[in-house]
């Protein structure tokens, strides 16, 4: 029903707009072009203004905020500087479909094209990496741009929307009218796969002999991890995941293979290798998952479920598409089994694997390495902990070492593989999520790209564990120039130029502690786990040298991984 | 191979745009394109001439179908279809070739639109090959410009035929 309609301004439209979608919290830095906003958010109770500390904070937040919970993040920043400090955040939101809603202010629109103070044409600059995004050029049309904005946000493959508000629009006065519903005449999203294909498909596993399930973010997002559960385990069917898949699948579940692609494990890899049939189910056959497309699973039918048509046969031609939501796919694909495949040799064959090669690092020498950090954490917290990673090798010891078992719980910047994400997108967590801990484990290096977000967190008391996994060292470039790069370690060294942290935390009062050794890993964790007052920061020293193994070279196939360290000599 | 797309968008601000870079941003080539106004004057035409492998077409198609502001997409290249371009060309003249020029004009069923004591401006329709063929003939008499308008194309009607009583539908372009 529509209310009756009243005068407003702009400004107030904007709130009443936000309110009726339910907004909680904008991640938001005031400017010129925003004033009359900020002046009417002085009074506004309903939501709560998040104040950043750098505008590419606040996209991260509400990227940390629409992932934890599914709902859309909410960002508001000036024109002109504000504007473009969102660019990257946007694109990261763009590469992992995450749904947020960014608000711009914009020079009057008598002035836009005229170079004027802190003008941007940030409709221009982020068309290539948005779903969609607006220029609202007359107040009239605000409210029905507002809907849109957070439906095309939120539906089919989610994605970020700007919306680019001028400052006389804001101002100005309309009669409200806010729409029951949205009508795109552009813009259906296909919930349903297509029957026949979904019977074939089924039929396909029935009589698989060797079947993987290929499973990426989107089973997240369409919370679709029940049905996977089910799917999976009615027919025994092994299931590796895509990092922004972790999660979906119980990662301590025997079924679960871990993650595959580029720093994947050996039996994950070996099952796409050899594999009869492959599923995927809201994955996009990345370059990081298949290595060189001529090789990756050659000799598997490939069944591929997607929201988003162009996903199919962009990287990898497949022999089934299935164009749906894979959570309502994955349920009528259950449906339609009705016997289950024989898989007893494929899964001995995957535990042989599994035997050949594990994952594994060595502690002889007694000094301190992630990866031991992470299985500790992931031992400490059994799995259910909100795990925000940045970008890099301590983003990969993560992925392979920590037991994701919840949906919604891996939280990290995959197809952009954007630095100075976790800090800022773990402050967004913190706010929707108060039930269970939230670890920010990041880089020496990737936390300096966004470190002076420590203030919000600081300033609202969050309680993040921030752990900085501290080789002095840009760790994963270091290792690509060992390993690629004739050992040309070309400023990726920190060890020079990097603060003392426990005293950059402390300057902004927060607990902190730096830990070199083995034996205080597991009290100062426990420590930070039960640490509820606000934020706490540890800086572990790791060991410099190490490397992410296994690794596929970029390009390569995915059968050439390479296991261990080898000896130089062996290298050759 | 190159295709012709045809395309309904929103007749707004920026969704042309859009479709340009979505182009630019996927690395595909355009190799013309054209847009005007439709019976409905909310929604345009765009006529876009592409080249690639049907692979990379298909993935053009999807991609287009993507954009908020497309709403209809239709691969025209293997469709019966109509299609046209207009060229204005500036050909220069001299004594005795101006009339061999306007019998060239003629020919194409073209049009003498300007002419000064030294050039001739002629205007022809036509699928591209003709205005291609057009060209080609005329260049010998010196060129000065050349301006085309891009493709427009629009898929044949279905033939629709009465016979002793009954209907019979042929498919569009099955012209017998």
């Amino acid at each position: 029903m529509n209310s009756r309609k009243k005068s407003m301004t702009g400004a107030d439209i904007f709130f009443e707009c936000l309110r009726r979608e339910g907004v909680e919290y904008i991640f938001g830095y005031p400017g010129g072009a925003v004033l009359k906003i900020y002046e009417k958010l002085y009074d506004i109770d309903f939501l709560k203004h998040i104040l950043v500390r750098h505008e590419q904070g606040a996209t991260h937040m509400a990227e940390g905020y629409a992932k934890a919970t599914g709902k859309v993040g909410v960002v508001l920043v000036t024109s002109g500087p504000g504007a473009t400090n969102t660019v990257t955040g946007i694109a990261d939101a763009y590469m992992d479909s995450v749904p947020i809603v960014v608000f711009t202010g914009q020079v009057p629109t008598h002035l836009i094209g005229n170079d004027a103070f802190q003008e941007a044409d940030i409709c221009g600059i982020t068309r290539p990496i948005t779903k969609h995004n607006f220029l609202v050029r007359d107040v009239s049309e605000l409210a029905t741009t507002i809907k849109q904005a957070f439906y095309i946000a939120s539906t089919g493959r989610p994605g970020p929307v700007v919306v680019d508000l001028p400052k006389n629009v804001i101002n100005s006065i309309t009669e409200f009218d806010y729409p029951d519903k949205i009508e795109l005449r552009g813009y259906k999203p296909r919930v349903h796969g297509n029957q026949n294909q979904i019977k074939k498909a089924a039929m396909m596993i029935q009589k698989s002999k060797r079947p993987l399930l290929y499973v990426g973010g989107g089973v997240i997002m369409s919370g679709g991890h029940r049905e996977l559960y089910l799917l999976a385990k009615e027919n025994n069917l092994p299931v590796t995941m895509t990092l922004q898949g972790l999660g979906a699948f119980p990662g301590s579940d025997p079924q679960s293979l871990g993650m595959l692609g580029m720093h994947g494990t050996y039996w994950a890899n070996q099952a796409v290798n050899n594999c009869d049939l492959l599923i995927s189910l809201g994955a996009r056959f990345d370059d990081r998952v298949t290595g060189k497309i001529e090789t990756f699973a050659t000799k598997a039918y490939k069944i591929h479920v997607d929201i988003d048509p162009t996903c199919i046969d962009k990287n990898v031609i497949v022999d089934l598409p299935i164009v749906g939501d894979v959570k309502h796919v994955m349920a009528e694909l259950a449906a339609e089994i009705s016997e289950k495949p024989d898989v007893t040799e494929w899964w001995e064959q995957i535990h042989a694997w599994k035997e050949e090669c594990p994952l594994e690092y060595d502690m002889s020498d007694g000094r301190l390495r992630a990866q031991y950090i992470i299985e500790k954490l992931s031992d400490l917290t059994k799995g259910d902990a909100i795990v925000v990673t940045d970008v890099g090798q301590h983003q990969m010891w993560v992925a392979q070492y920590y037991k994701f078992n919840y949906p919604r719980t891996h939280i990290t910047s995959g197809g952009l593989g954007t630095m100075g994400f976790a800090l800022p997108a773990s402050i967004g967590v913190a706010f929707a999520v108060k039930d269970k801990p939230i670890l920010c484990i990041t880089g020496d290096g990737g936390f300096q790209m966004n470190m002076q977000e420590l203030a919000t967190a600081a300033y609202h008391k969050l309680p993040i564990k921030i752990f900085i996994i501290n080789n002095s060292f840009l760790g994963m470039v270091r290792q690509w120039q060992e390993l690629f790069h004739a050992e040309k370690y070309s400023f990726t060294d920190l060890s020079d130029s990097n603060p003392d942290f426990v005293k950059l935390a402390e300057a902004f009062d927060i607990k902190a502690y730096s830990v070199s050794n083995i034996s205080d890993v597991e009290p100062v964790l426990k420590e930070a786990l039960s640490y509820n007052e606000g934020p706490i920061l540890v800086d572990f020293r790791v060991v410099k040298e190490d490397m992410v193994f296994p690794i596929v070279p970029a390009g390569a196939s995915i059968s050439d991984m390479i296991i261990r360290r080898l000896d130089p000599k062996e290298m050759m | 191979m190159l295709h012709v797309i045809s395309a309904l968008v929103e007749n707004k601000f920026g969704a042309f745009n859009r479709v340009v870079t979505m182009f630019s941003a996927k690395g595909y080539n355009i190799h013309s394109i054209s847009i005007g106004e439709t019976e409905d004057p909310t929604i345009s035409r765009m006529t876009i001439v592409t080249e690639g492998e049907d692979k990379v077409i298909e993935q053009i198609v999807k991609q287009l179908n993507r954009l908020i502001d497309t709403i209809k997409i239709v691969d025209l290249t293997y469709q019966p279809k109509v299609q046209r371009e207009l060229l204005l060309i500036s050909v220069g003249y001299q004594k005795g070739t101006r009339s061999e020029i306007i019998d060239i004009c003629e020919i194409f069923r073209g049009n003498v639109v300007d002419i000064n004591n030294k050039t001739l401006m002629l205007e022809i329709t036509g699928p591209p090959e003709k205005i291609d063929a057009a060209i080609n003939v005329l260049e010998p008499y010196g060129i000065k410009e050349i301006a085309r308008s891009g493709l427009v194309a629009l898929r044949r009607g279905e033939q629709i035929r009465k016979n002793k009583g009954e209907t019979e539908t042929n498919k569009p372009g099955e012209l017998k």
